[in-house]
């Protein structure tokens, strides 16, 4: 058969209708304002200041929220510090194991409020905060809880002890799933936590710490501060910290790591990444797609391990491409609290500027843009699902991290070309490949220099699965029995 | 009429071979009663660089190398340095230390690689897991080395702490650039000589002599260097590597002030999880 045969040419998009499906917000109850959570209550900040938080989707706010000054992340690493003296860093593992367990099953019991909650103020599919994040998010909690009095036997040898307090900052991609990333390893390792949420996600944290509240956890051990930069930087330079843990950009993450030179804090940094996604000519061509699309399009793309640089086998790219076309068109934009969404909002106003300024760089230097002709609603921040092709190794949207719905198309001829091009980044968070072929996934899964490989699969994430990057993706692994060591005394 | 001895000449090691400084320059070498034993070259920046080029490029293939092999070959440098006894501990003498003592360290330095050669083919048992997640897959962590590694050695015990401090570097898979020791570097040149009659491929291990403050920046700057051990360097030194580490997300290990200790965790310190999912099925 001829290969031109092979090669169809794309059918017209189809017809989908869907019904609006729309979840119901009845189930979230916001407050107007909110304090900031310092040893087991909320307290007016002692800086004055408040700011809104809005949904993206409709750009109309929320609620506000307080901005903690310097005098307020004194506060809250008070508070910590004594709960640490005084209760949780000698209390013994089976009791903090307890403590841990009933916020992992009053999660799970308040799943659905906290679900919409999140899609409200962050804008992702109610159908990813719903069976995604908050799924992880209880079955995070259960998982340590369970390490909290059996800690002697992950690490043979070292005899574990927590450091201390931990201030923590994480991103607006996947509020309660960060948070859950930081606060369950650290309050099971026996340390106490200071949280920074995302200055436009701070609901869920703010209402997750009420919960933890509900649930007895003693006054100070959690404490959650909301602000912008200027806070998070309080927090990590606070002398009175013995540990920070940092999930965010590469450029920030190397900010706060400069600050830190010389405190002798322990850190660890999950960064950034632009992950390769590599596709064979023996893939299952349809499931690929499929792994493709949730590489990219998961979140928006706001992920820090989304797959990014889509490089597909030479004999297969023309016709991977016209498929992917098809089913870019397919996707649903809009409303994030429509059941039927695929593509959310974009998280803010600024994360939307810089989406569309590196997508027209992509166009200035010369990639070949493709996007579905989808309707985005009037308000809100939307962008719609983007590809290049046509892209070359030194075009900015193959190196930098968008973090948005553009995914960068190259292609490559031999395995050996493929992990060439694919560790061509100073990034390592992530990678992608799919093949038939049982030792080429493990050849490759060798060289991919990548904290995590997704062999046949992509996006997938799991509380006993350690993630973390390699190069300038940052240090330290969240998840698994290896979560642990970052938040506990040992070798540094 | 008494024979005229012939002397050595100290030069730097890299890429497996013995060359002299590319500056030309030397720095003299002290007794501890400030006699000058020798000259030895004093690397420049330029040689640091050659260093760390020879360092990646031999990285990937030591690191392919079975477990068993990397072992065997760690062993190997235990045979030559018990070979070489004599020679470490005259140069410890030299250094200040007593005769029992310099025995001891040049006993301990040869059991610790001993130690470390025997963990190349066991700690992805220790420290890898195939994680139990909630799904289908088979889902495994295993560790990896972390690729070029600027090893700051202790300036004593010059033998004993550069043996700490090298072998769980190298043992994983790892390249390593190292500033010996600044005020006794004779130690670090013999071992270098050691490892050039090991099997170690020529680029895993490079030995620079000179001046670490001089030295340590261009490492920590260095954009192609993946993690520094600093336990050799002073607070001074340390925050000014700590700055340059900045730059490319570099690894910092040494900072608990152990010198001379042994641990699979100084291992495992200079490794990279890497987990890996795949679908299970029909």
């Amino acid at each position: 058969m001829a290969k031109a045969e092979l090669l169809q040419a794309p059918s017209p998009p189809l017809d989908w209708k869907y019904a609006p499906s729309r979840e119901s917000t009845d189930i979230v109850s916001l407050n107007e304002r909110y304090g900031l959570f310092i040893g087991g209550a909320f307290r007016a900040p002692l800086s004055k200041k408040y700011f809104p938080t809005i949904n993206p989707a409709t750009e109309k706010p929320l609620a506000e929220v307080a901005e903690a000054g310097e005098k307020d992340v004194n506060r809250a690493v008070k508070a910590a510090r004594s709960a640490y003296d005084d209760s949780w860093g000698s209390m013994p593992g089976k009791e903090r194991a307890k403590y841990l367990f009933r916020i992992a099953r009053m999660v799970q019991e308040r799943s659905r409020e906290l679900a919409v909650l999140e899609t409200m103020d962050g804008g992702k599919p109610i159908k990813e905060s719903r069976d995604v994040d908050l799924p992880l998010v209880a079955a995070h909690f259960f998982y340590y809880a369970g390490w909290a009095d059996k800690l002697e036997y992950a690490f043979p040898g070292l005899d574990p002890k927590p450091l201390g307090v931990a201030g923590q900052v994480i991103p607006w991609n996947f509020p309660m799933m960060m948070l859950a990333w930081k606060v369950a390893p650290a309050l099971a390792t026996g340390n106490t936590v200071v949280l920074k949420p995302a200055e436009t996600t701070p609901l869920s944290a703010l209402t997750f710490a009420a919960l933890a509240a509900e649930a007895g956890l003693p006054p100070g051990v959690l404490n959650v501060i909301t602000g912008a930069g200027a806070t998070g930087s309080s927090l990590v330079n606070h002398p009175d910290v013995d540990k920070v843990a940092f999930t965010g950009s590469t450029a920030v993450g190397k900010l706060i790591r400069n600050s830190l030179a010389g405190t002798g804090k322990k850190v660890t940094l999950e960064l950034g990444g632009k992950a390769a996604h590599v596709i064979f000519d023996d893939a299952p061509i349809d499931q690929a797609i499929e792994g493709v699309i949730n590489g990219i399009f998961f979140n928006q793309g706001h992920v820090c391990c989304a797959g990014s640089r889509l490089f597909v086998q030479e004999s297969i790219h023309d016709r991977f491409v016209d498929k992917l076309k098809r089913r870019l068109s397919t996707l649903r934009v809009g409303d994030p609290l429509d059941k039927n969404t695929d593509v959310g909002a974009i998280n803010s106003a600024e994360q939307l500027a810089k989406i569309s300024e590196l997508v027209e760089i992509g166009r200035a230097e010369g990639a070949e843009m493709f996007q579905p002709d989808c309707v985005l609603p009037r308000n809100g921040f939307f962008f719609r699902p983007t590809l290049f092709t046509g892209v070359s190794q030194s075009h900015r949207i193959a190196q930098e991290e968008i973090f948005g719905p553009v995914l960068s198309i190259m292609s490559f001829r031999t395995p050996e070309e493929a992990i060439e091009k694919a560790n061509n980044t100073p990034y390592g968070l992530s990678a992608g490949v799919w093949t038939s072929k049982g030792s080429r996934i493990l050849w490759m899964a060798d060289r991919l220099q990548a904290g995590v490989v997704w062999a046949n699969t992509y996006n997938k994430f799991d509380p006993a699965s350690p993630f973390g990057g390699y190069k300038e993706s940052g240090f330290g692994r969240e998840g698994g029995r290896h979560g642990l060591l970052a938040y506990l005394q040992g070798i540094s | 009429m008494s024979r005229l001895d012939v002397r050595k000449t100290y030069k730097l090691y890299i890429n497996g071979e013995f060359p002299r400084s590319e500056s030309g320059r030397t720095y003299p070498a002290l007794d501890s009663d400030g006699e000058v034993l020798a000259r030895v070259a004093l690397a420049s920046r330029k040689d640091l660089r050659e260093a760390v080029r020879a360092a990646r490029t031999a990285q990937a293939k030591w690191a392919e190398r079975s477990g068993y092999n990397r072992g065997q070959i760690l062993y190997r440098i235990a045979e030559i340095m018990e070979d070489r006894r004599a020679t470490f501990e005259e140069q410890l003498e030299d250094g200040g230390a007593t005769a029992v003592r310099a025995r001891t360290e040049v006993a301990n330095s040869i059991d610790r690689m001993v130690w470390y050669a025997g963990w190349a083919d066991k700690f992805s048992q220790v420290f890898g897991n195939l994680n139990p997640v909630a799904g289908p897959f088979f889902n495994i962590s295993a560790p990896e080395p972390t690729g070029v590694v600027g090893v700051i050695a202790p300036r004593a015990p010059s033998l004993l702490g550069l043996v700490s401090r090298l072998a769980p570097v190298i043992v994983s898979g790892n390249a390593a650039v190292v500033l010996a020791s600044e005020t006794q570097p004779m130690p670090a040149i013999t071992f270098a000589e050691v490892l050039e009659s090991s099997d170690v491929p020529p680029g895993v291990v490079n030995v620079l002599t000179g001046s670490q403050s001089e030295l340590a920046p261009w490492l920590a700057d260095h954009m192609d260097v993946n993690a520094i051990d600093l336990a050799g360097a002073d607070d001074h030194l340390r925050l000014r590597i700590e700055q340059g580490a900045v730059h490319n997300v570099k690894r910092l290990i040494g900072t608990d002030g152990n010198l001379d200790g042994q641990s699979p965790y100084l291992i495992a310190a200079f490794t990279e999880t890497k987990t890996v999912w795949h679908p299970k099925g029909l």
